[in-house]
């Protein structure tokens, strides 16, 4: 039981972290390698308003939500929609991307590293309680309830709305979208300000019990790939479930086997879901 | 044979023999500054001769770069070989890894594959630190040699050198030929009974060997390896952006994006020192939005309005 | 361009640190430090006298550097230029850094220390943190002839290491001194019948964990302890809970993790959680950091950790007191003081020889005692300070030593009485 909740809430913040991801690669097709440093961001201004002003990191949530979407959006228009226009096929946009949001990286890096250079540390719900036979962290179990929130209303949001049909279909296929008089460029920029909404979100959920200085953006940008890979790209659903088996595996193995095999672990769960599933749990094959 | 197939050889002789002599005129800093520029030469040249044709974005050379100076570490403090053994057997053991990893993963297509490589300097971290933790011991992964500066560099030479040679002679044999047509197209090359899997993986194989042993080689400067240092994802970005930087799909490209690169690099930690990794952001953006295909891109565009 | 570079820099810098400014007088300190940046070329005759830093700003090391490194600097450099200067030849010169970032990048570090020896000329250069960057910059130093007083470096090595590179000082300790500090600690407290025999060890399992626990192993046996639970955790892991409940299931009186900073944190954060009941809790890197106690308040009475000060000499208030005005900042319980030692030992080192000359310097450190705020610095003969704390415990918001080897003033370990 201990394994399966300490997963499950493993799980819930692995999804935090990729769900945004998902949004921008599946949708906007832009591999973007600032999204570690994005979630970083929304971790830093939950610790610096909760350090200076004493502000829950739950109100901060909000500003965060609505910075995420507004900066992103902006980032989307300025700076990814030349590059966009400018390639010929999705291998173009792929490598122009890696190295445009790696630059984006460097930079956000360096503000952060201005703004506060040392950990990024604090308490914020950080007391036991008692779940069904185990102790689990509070700050855990809360963010796992927003992770349940936010995929519930991600889910919701693509399936139910017509906004959300426009995404699934330029997910699909920008093309086709086009040609039915979706306006792709605009859709693209929601999904990609939706999923920087998403992940400021999340920097802001696990700063409360991961502690984070500037430069680790990377290795969640590293995790995020890989769940939204495993799950297949551009499918929600996809990055929630493997990330919910990836925190159950990491968890089991920590628990059963060794603490010093659960990343390793990871990965070989990672390798084997892409040879006997080469498009992902979710994933369509390419065309 | 004619002349101009014998060009690059002519060419590169006394290249290589001018480079050769340049500890001798230059000391210190400029020649730190060579050594970064080899070994990133080195690095991105190999990495182009798998990724070019193949389209494969590898992001495993910190992975490999790693097992080279891990197991120099490892050898020498661990089992007491010498240095020289240990550069042997790095390289060896990295390009059986990379078989066995191309032989796996190199039938997933494009973004999965850059991925997996992306995990894979992780995994081996990971693996390797949990069996010195648990089987091995170690006190300290100390690479104690005499070997100075001017020894570095002059082996890293030896690789660059050795590099460009296997490049300039695959361009020329029958395997380089069938790169080129899967390179254009895969089902093609299929369809000529090229066993593409195979190309793929040999290729693979050399970009984790020539990995290894500049790993291998580096780590006496660097004195003491920590796994969490020498298996860098941030070295496997820097060769795969210097390599695009400078274009791809020629074999002397990769070098005309290293060189800007490093000066690039230098001018921003001279100028800029307390905003470095900031101001290096910046001029990412801006390589990116203003020379889009690369050095080699922006020179063939010089040549050919030239020409016209 | 000389004057300009100065107060570009020294702009920037001011910039960077605008969260430091703004807390006190920022448009002031802009004013000053620029007039201070064109004086210090046209107004004062003296030339400076150039330091040469090259700090992890970004990347894996970044958050320890700036914790322990940076801010020793900025507090020394005002305290020596405030006094007029370093006195050399008869004459006071000014202090003046030229930094680098290599970010956590040993092949950056290299060529950003080549470019100070032999473009920038610096007159000397200040360690940098870990122990890897400083063996991998030993060799330059060497070549150069510049002093290296190692601080964030520990290592059982030394004696290879200064023989290799004679130039090449220690002030941290050993790694068997570092182990020898808990295991002297855990007895001391199975002695007080505080804790049994019984000990729970998990380390990171990186270089310098590995290390650490592969040297704790037999000296834990040797001493009677029996090893209950033994296990390593990759660097990262984002859910430590397994760990921390796993070494619970078996039960421990102690509980000693050879941990980094982030797990450092994360550890502890799970013991409360799991309310892990031991009467000793040691972790090992960051526990000495303010953010620390900041972040757990009184939970964390009695916890051991890295590392340790006499927070009750004069020099040791003076200190602490002039860190935290000067930048602001709470000084880390360990390195802080040594690395600020460092800068002691070199200025008084360069007044004492009474010229800039590198090698009259390092022959000088040899021979001499130093007064710092750690007590008095001797190197003996592998140019090794034997003198240093291992082990701290927090007590009423001071992280104070409680095991040292050649100090002789640390305190007596108590017992870790809960979580609250």
């Amino acid at each position: 039981m201990d394994i399966v909740i300490s997963g499950l809430l493993l799980g819930g913040s692995y999804a935090l972290i990729a769900m945004g991801l998902n949004l921008q690669y599946g949708v906007a097709r832009i591999m973007n390698l600032a999204n570690g440093e994005l979630l970083v961001l929304g971790a830093l201004a939950a610790f610096w308003v909760f350090t200076t002003t004493g502000m829950s990191p739950l109100v901060t949530l909000f500003a965060v939500a609505i910075l995420g979407f507004a900066g992103s959006w902006a980032v989307y228009r300025v700076f990814l929609v030349p590059l966009v226009r400018r390639s010929a096929n999705q291998g173009q946009l792929e490598v122009d991307s890696i190295l445009a949001t790696f630059g984006m990286s460097f930079f956000l890096v360096g503000v952060m590293v201005s703004i506060h250079s040392e950990y990024f540390t604090y308490s914020f719900l950080a007391s036991p309680v008692a779940l069904l036979g185990t102790t689990v962290a509070l700050n855990r179990l809360v963010a796992f309830c927003f992770a349940v929130l936010i995929g519930g209303g991600l889910y919701l949001w693509l399936n139910r709305t017509r906004a959300g049909l426009a995404v699934r279909a330029v997910a699909v296929s920008p093309e086709a979208a086009g040609l039915v008089g979706i306006n792709v460029d605009r859709v693209s920029a929601l999904a990609f300000a939706v999923g920087g909404m998403v992940t400021g979100v999340a920097g802001v959920l696990v700063s409360t019990f991961i502690t984070l200085d500037a430069s680790v953006g990377v290795i969640f940008t590293m995790k995020a790939l890989i769940i939204v890979i495993m799950g297949g790209v551009g499918d929600i659903r996809g990055s929630i479930i493997a990330a919910l088996i990836l925190g159950m595996v990491e968890s089991a193995v920590a628990t059963l086997i060794d603490p010093g095999l659960t990343l390793a672990s990871a990965y070989l769960i990672f390798l084997l879901i892409l040879l006997f599933r080469p498009q992902g749990l979710f994933g369509r094959r390419a065309a | 044979m004619t002349q101009s197939n014998l060009l690059p050889l002519v060419l590169g002789v006394p290249i290589v023999a001018a480079a050769a002599v340049l500890p001798l005129l230059v000391d210190g800093y400029w020649l730190s500054v060579a050594v970064y520029v080899l070994m990133y030469t080195a690095l991105s040249t190999s990495w182009a001769l798998f990724s070019g044709p193949t389209r494969y974005i590898a992001l495993s050379t910190g992975a490999f770069f790693g097992v080279g100076g891990y197991l120099v570490g490892t050898g020498m403090s661990d089992y007491e070989q010498s240095y020289w053994t240990m550069l042997v057997i790095a390289p060896i053991v990295a390009t059986i890894l990379a078989a066995l990893i191309g032989l796996v993963t190199l039938r997933l297509s494009g973004v999965y594959f850059v991925i997996f490589t992306l995990g894979l300097a992780e995994m081996i971290r990971n693996l390797v630190s949990w069996v010195q933790n648990n089987f091995l011991g170690s006190r300290g992964l100390y690479v104690l040699t005499d070997l100075t500066e001017v020894h570095i560099y002059w082996m890293l030479l030896a690789i660059t050198a050795a590099v460009f040679l296997f490049g300039w002679l695959l361009g020329r044999s029958r395997l380089g030929f069938a790169l080129r047509i899967l390179g254009n197209d895969e089902q093609v090359a299929q369809h000529v009974g090229i066993d593409t899997a195979q190309a793929k993986v040999i290729l693979f194989m050399t970009t984790g060997f020539f990995a290894a042993l500049v790993g291998a080689v580096v780590a006496p400067r660097y004195y003491y390896i920590e796994p969490n240092v020498v298996f860098s994802p941030e070295l496997s970005f820097l060769v795969v952006i210097m390599a695009l930087l400078g274009g791809i799909h020629r074999l002397w490209g990769p070098l005309l994006g290293v060189i800007p690169f490093t000066l690039l690099w230098e001018v921003i930690t001279i100028y800029l020192p307390n905003a470095t990794t900031m101001a290096l952001g910046i001029a990412f953006l801006l390589i990116v939005y203003f020379i889009p295909h690369g050095v080699v891109g922006l020179a063939e565009k010089f040549l050919k309005r030239g020409e016209a | 361009m000389d004057t300009k570079l100065v107060v570009m820099n020294e702009m920037l810098f001011s910039l960077t640190n605008w969260e430091d400014q703004m807390k006190r007088r920022n448009f002031l300190a802009l004013a000053g430090v620029l007039t201070a940046g064109l004086m210090s070329t046209s107004a004062l005759a003296a030339d400076p006298i150039k330091f040469g830093v090259v700090s992890h700003l970004t990347g894996p090391l970044a958050g320890g550097e700036a914790v322990t490194h940076i801010p020793n600097i900025e507090l020394w450099v005002q305290q020596v230029n405030d006094r007029g200067g370093l006195s050399v030849g008869g004459e006071k010169r000014p202090i003046e850094i030229v930094t680098y970032d290599d970010k956590t990048n040993p092949a950056e570090h290299i060529k950003a220390v080549q470019r100070l020896a032999t473009q920038d000329k610096v007159d000397f250069m200040l360690s940098p943190y870990g122990t890897g960057f400083n063996l991998a910059a030993a060799p330059i130093y060497a070549k150069y002839n510049y002093p290296l007083i190692a601080v964030s470096s520990i290592t059982d090595e030394i004696e290879e290491l200064t023989e290799r590179f004679p130039n090449m000082f220690f002030t941290l300790g050993s790694t068997s001194g570092f182990v020898d500090g808990v295991v002297t600690t855990l007895t001391k407290l199975r002695e007080q019948g505080v804790i049994g025999n019984k000990v729970a060890m998990v380390n990171v399992a990186d270089a310098f964990g590995i290390e650490l626990a592969d040297t704790a192993r037999p000296k834990f046996v040797e001493a009677g302890f029996e090893i209950v639970y033994d296990k390593s955790y990759p660097l990262g892991t984002p859910d430590l809970s397994p760990v921390v409940k796993g070494a619970k299931a078996a039960s421990p009186d102690a509980f000693v993790a050879w941990s980094y900073p982030p797990d450092t944190f994360a550890l502890a954060e799970q013991a409360i959680i799991e309310d892990l009941d031991v009467g000793a809790y040691y972790s090992a890197v960051a526990t000495a950091f303010p953010a620390f106690s900041k972040k757990f308040g009184g939970k964390i009475e009695g916890v051991l950790g890295a590392g340790g000060v006499n927070p009750d000499t004069p020099a040791m208030q003076e200190y602490r007191n002039a860190h935290e005005e000067v930048t602001g900042k709470v000084p880390d319980y360990w390195a802080s003081a040594t690395y600020y030692a460092q800068l002691q030992i070199l200025e008084q080192a360069i007044e004492g020889v009474g010229e800039i000359d590198q090698a009259a310097v390092i022959d000088y450190i040899k021979a001499n005692e130093f007064d710092t705020v750690i007590g008095p610095v001797k190197f003996d003969k592998h140019n090794n300070s034997d003198r240093y704390w291992s082990v701290g415990q927090w007590r009423d918001g001071q992280f104070r030593a409680v095991a040292d080897t050649g100090m002789g003033d640390s305190a007596d370990p108590v017992a870790k009485e809960g979580w609250n």
